[in-house]
């Protein structure tokens, strides 16, 4: 049996936080892969509908990045490694 | 070329014998690479069985490693982990692709009918030989840039074009199944 710390200390509740802070599916941009294309593997692989998948995909054409999913860590693990099947530039991360 | 369409019966394009010909050998030439430098399969039974690699550095080949990228851009120690447990499957599903493609486009070309299934595999497959040419061809968002500024006996020009009409067929692919 543990006796509750009286306080936590910095160290702890900063590295609580990271806990708490979803894992995310990071989609960038690359030069090659054709933006109806990368609309389609969003549509495919995530369920979105087209208007979201097109969202996204113009989101990564013009800013150079986009969060397509968040959740679990290994969910988004299994995300990115799906979109390297396709040929997307997935990665994962907290931030963006 | 059309390009591919929709029927009743599945997508479907027609190829020259050429045409075909540039295709399957650019096919061949992304499983070569892929299969090349395959890392050696873990000795232990069990983590080769749920494909496990003892290799976890990004390939050397700058095309390699667009193909197979890392999966964590500011943590190497996470990267290395997850290649370890996604590269052996990431570079097998790209051999089936490429072999499905191999499969369903003959030769001596002709017209070429798609299941979903066949045609998912013609994305990814068409897919990975526009990521290689891209890389070997060095396109950047300024694609009208780098093939206006080359002169035609310019090695890479033939390459260029096939690479557009790679685009061309892919985006026909890709408008055909939507």
């Amino acid at each position: 049996m543990s006796v509750a710390p009286a306080e936590v200390t910095r160290a702890e509740a900063s590295e609580e936080a990271m806990v708490d802070q979803p894992w995310l599916t990071i989609v960038w941009n690359d030069p090659v892969n054709l933006m109806d294309y990368v609309t389609y593997v969003f549509q495919r692989v995530f369920g979105y509908s087209k208007a979201k998948a097109e969202k996204l995909m113009l989101d990564v054409h013009h800013k150079g990045k986009a969060v397509v999913a968040a959740g679990a860590r290994e969910a988004m693990e299994r995300n990115a490694e799906t979109l390297h099947g396709y040929g997307l530039w997935a990665t994962v991360g907290h931030d963006v | 070329m059309a390009g591919f369409r929709a029927t009743s019966d599945g997508v479907t394009a027609r190829f020259a014998k050429p045409e075909a010909a540039i295709i399957r050998d650019l096919v061949a030439q992304v499983v070569e690479l892929v299969v090349a430098d395959m890392p050696t399969p873990d000795p232990d039974e069990l983590a080769a069985m749920v494909g496990l690699s003892e290799s976890a550095e990004q390939p050397d080949d700058p095309v390699l490693a667009r193909l197979l990228p890392d999966g964590y851009r500011d943590d190497p120690e996470a990267a290395q982990e997850f290649r370890r447990f996604t590269e052996s499957g990431l570079r097998s599903a790209k051999i089936e692709s490429a072999q499905m493609l191999l499969q369903t486009l003959p030769a001596s070309g002709g017209r070429v009918r798609l299941s979903s299934e066949q045609a998912e595999a013609w994305l990814r497959s068409l897919n990975d030989v526009r990521l290689a040419l891209g890389v070997r061809l060095g396109v950047t968002e300024d694609f009208d840039g780098l093939s206006e500024d080359m002169v035609a006996d310019d090695p890479r020009y033939a390459y260029i074009q096939v690479y557009q009409w790679l685009a061309f067929l892919q985006e026909s692919l890709v408008a055909a199944l939507s």
